[in-house]
């Protein structure tokens, strides 16, 4: 057992970072606002592996476990890169061209129906559509779709189309597929939310030694300071928690797969939420305005809440787990 | 980042398991709180146990007769430790985790002869005596009083929260030499053996209202001076040693007998009507709980990411303050929904009609002591803040 992560590992995750660190650095995320998605980006997201990521090298990919997939995801996720990422990154080798980034797919979990509006995120962009229902993995044309592009969607980076109807689409996975599709998609939240969690307390902890107040910097009052341990807590939580949900992907043997995802998806999610709202604070009447980008942090965490299962199913189904 | 045990490993938890289902049954139930010459017996009977069978001081040198596991072994060992439900490390507390390694750290050869081994054996019981009336987050201001007088150190003070005092034999004790100097210059780290004249042991009630630490009062207590460790005045570095240990992996095995409360909760949740059907079936109950575990495996998981990069920094370092502010708030909440499933039952101290309120409310009223002993929270946050995060030092 040793739980840290290898050199190799260690290359991948600086590789990623590296790359979003020159190519959409956080000044730059206010270009991607409305349309969400850029072509040329995507093909470099391709080129660096991160949709062929676990899939065999026989086949094109890079063949590369979960714990490995958690590790880019997080590094995406303290960018906050955009587009419809880990649809994508799922689809490949079910989908003609994704792992290539040739494809665009997006997709919709349909396995748990709750009445709620069908919102669709990146449809405009999409080249298939990726639907999970209980009964498999359904392939849907997004020309097919009816519905309209909401006109001001939560976060500006997350276009959205509140969708009417669609037709249900050709079947190419079985059930089975559906649930280990949305369990991988909920670790790769996780591990997204993951990276929101660790750039939030980035954000903070700069502002907090640069600016000063009653003739000091403001990191140095308590009052704000233990706002920002709190938020370290959460991101280590959130952290060991992702990446027990990958190690535990790879090899189900070492424990419970749908706890250690849904300990991860909880922790993660909640802690990009909570970390989100506490960068705002930490930054005071700048943090409410537009231009400082700790916004676009907390309303890409909501989007990450609201994706491959609630936070309270996640809870219910840990809850379950004791009734086993 | 492989969460899988080697074959070894996997060899050493199944014979700690099988030794354990033998060993702990034989041990037999633990003695009433407030029977301190029972507790002491019953503690240091099983650290000898533990020692006979190799698996004392688990994490210790093998040159000093501990187990020198690697930190795989060691988080099996805490697992399985309290899986078994084994006995607590009770009484040895501060020799095992803090007396002990400081002794190896920073004691001459002669000390280490004295007492390394005895602490091990479970001869030897200490305690701490390092916090003051007038020293508590700010330990290094503390007052009681060392002067030289030839071959002996003559200590003059008040320390307060000694656990164990009254059964202990020795007794780690932080002293100022020079008052002169910046406050954490001017300290020393003694071993003062218990009962010498001069010292008087007084026990405080808790909120529990149990004796479980005291009050050491010492009036011209004469110590050689060969029982310091380290250098005269360099007490304070000799401490943070000792206190790195404590943060390290002190916890570990009750993060697991909180996993086990959890599901003790569940059980007694099954017992007890509310609204005609039983309390687990309780929406809201359920995802609390559900969110509770989840939270708790989470940091079992930090236990292992902490304890796993601990191999390349050598000892547990600050990263630890992280897994003691989230375990103890954490545990605070558990016990929250405990009382609450409790309901009218928990006015009770003791367990009434079947309901386990007694223990129940035990832990409720001992967990008020976790986010305040061995550094409260508010010093584990101005940890992180300062040394992890980098934030400047509040103005001191």
């Amino acid at each position: 057992m040793d739980f840290r992560l290898s050199e190799d590992q260690e290359a991948l995750r600086d590789g990623i970072r590296s790359f979003c660190e020159g190519r959409i650095p956080v000044d730059s995320l206010k270009d991607f606002e409305g349309a969400g998605f850029e072509r040329e980006l995507w093909g470099e997201l391709a080129e660096m592996g991160v949709f062929g990521l676990r899939l065999p090298e026989s086949e094109g990919g890079v063949g590369l476990g979960h714990a490995d997939a958690v590790l880019v995801f997080a590094e995406l996720g303290r960018h906050l890169v955009p587009g419809p990422l880990i649809w994508s990154h799922l689809a490949a080798g079910l989908v003609d061209g994704a792992a290539t980034g040739d494809a665009v797919v997006g997709g919709l979990d349909q396995i748990d129906p709750d009445g709620a509006p069908t919102l669709v995120e990146h449809l405009g962009s999409l080249d298939a559509l990726l639907v999970l229902r209980p009964e498999g993995v359904f392939r849907v044309d997004p020309s097919a779709v009816v519905g309209k592009p909401v006109a001001v969607p939560l976060d500006p980076l997350t276009p959205v189309h509140h969708v009417e109807s669609f037709p249900e689409g050709e079947r190419i996975a079985d059930a089975d597929e559906a649930f280990a599709l949305r369990r991988v998609g909920a670790a790769l939240g996780a591990a997204f939310a993951l990276g929101v969690c660790e750039s939030t307390v980035e954000l903070a902890v700069a502002y907090a030694r640069e600016r000063e107040q009653f003739d000091r910097p403001i990191g140095s009052f308590q009052a704000l300071k233990h706002i920002m341990a709190d938020m370290f807590v959460r991101q280590e939580a959130a952290r060991a928690a992702a990446y027990a949900a990958g190690a535990t992907l790879d090899h189900p043997e070492v424990g419970d797969v749908d706890r250690a995802v849904a300990a991860a998806r909880i922790c993660a999610c909640e802690g990009a939420i909570k970390n989100a709202r506490a960068c705002i604070q930490v930054h005071g009447g700048m943090g409410y305005t537009w231009e400082v980008p700790a916004h676009y942090y907390l309303k890409r965490a909501y989007v990450l809440e609201n994706g491959f299962g609630s936070a309270e199913a996640y809870a219910s189904a840990v809850a379950d787990s004791f009734d086993a | 980042m492989d969460l899988r045990y080697s074959d070894a490993e996997k060899k050493f938890r199944g014979e700690l398991r099988a030794w354990l289902a033998e060993q702990v049954p034989a041990h037999g139930e633990p003695p009433a709180q407030d029977d301190w010459d029972a507790r002491r017996a019953y503690d240091t009977g099983w650290q000898k146990k533990l020692y006979e069978a190799g698996y004392a001081g688990i994490n210790w040198p093998a040159e000093y007769g501990g187990r020198d596991a690697s930190l795989a072994e060691q988080l099996i060992y805490y697992e399985e430790i309290a899986r078994a439900n084994a006995p607590y490390v009770g009484v040895n507390f501060v020799g095992m985790l803090h007396g002990g390694p400081t002794l190896i750290a920073e004691g001459t050869p002669e000390q280490k002869e004295r007492h390394v081994s005895r602490i091990l054996r479970g001869e030897e019981v200490w305690c701490q005596g390092f916090s003051e009336p007038g020293a508590g987050s700010d330990l290094a201001s503390l007052q009681c009083r060392a002067v030289r007088d030839g071959d002996e150190y003559v200590v003059s003070g008040h320390k307060i929260w000694t656990s164990f005092a009254q059964v202990a034999d020795y007794c780690e004790l932080l002293v100022r030499t020079d008052p002169e100097v910046r406050k954490h210059r001017g300290i020393t780290w003694l071993i003062c053996p218990m009962g010498l004249p001069g010292m008087e042991v007084r026990p405080l009630d808790t909120i529990m209202g149990e004796s479980d630490f005291s009050e050491v009062f010492f009036e011209d207590v004469r110590i050689p001076v060969e029982n310091r460790v380290g250098e005269e005045n360099d007490g304070w570095r000799v401490t943070n040693v000792t206190l790195r240990f404590e943060r390290g992996t002190a916890f570990a095995s009750d993060m697991i007998h909180l996993q086990q409360f959890v599901r003790e909760l569940v059980e007694l949740a099954r017992t007890i009507t509310r609204h005609d059907a039983n309390a687990w079936e309780d929406r809201a109950l359920r995802q609390e709980v559900g969110h509770l575990s989840a939270e708790l495996d989470a940091l079992w998981a930090m236990v292992k990411l902490s304890v796993c990069e601990a191999i390349d920094t050598g000892v547990p370092g600050v990263g630890a303050s992280a897994v003691k502010l989230f375990y103890t708030e954490l545990y605070q909440r558990v016990c929250e929904v405990g009382q609450r499933i409790l309901g009218r039952a928990g006015l009770a101290r003791e367990d009434v009609a079947g309901l386990p309120s007694g223990k129940i409310l035990h832990r409720t009223l001992q967990s008020l002591s976790l986010t305040i002993a061995a550094g409260t929270s508010q010093i584990q946050r101005n940890i992180i803040s300062e040394r992890i995060l980098g934030l400047p030092k509040e103005p001191r």
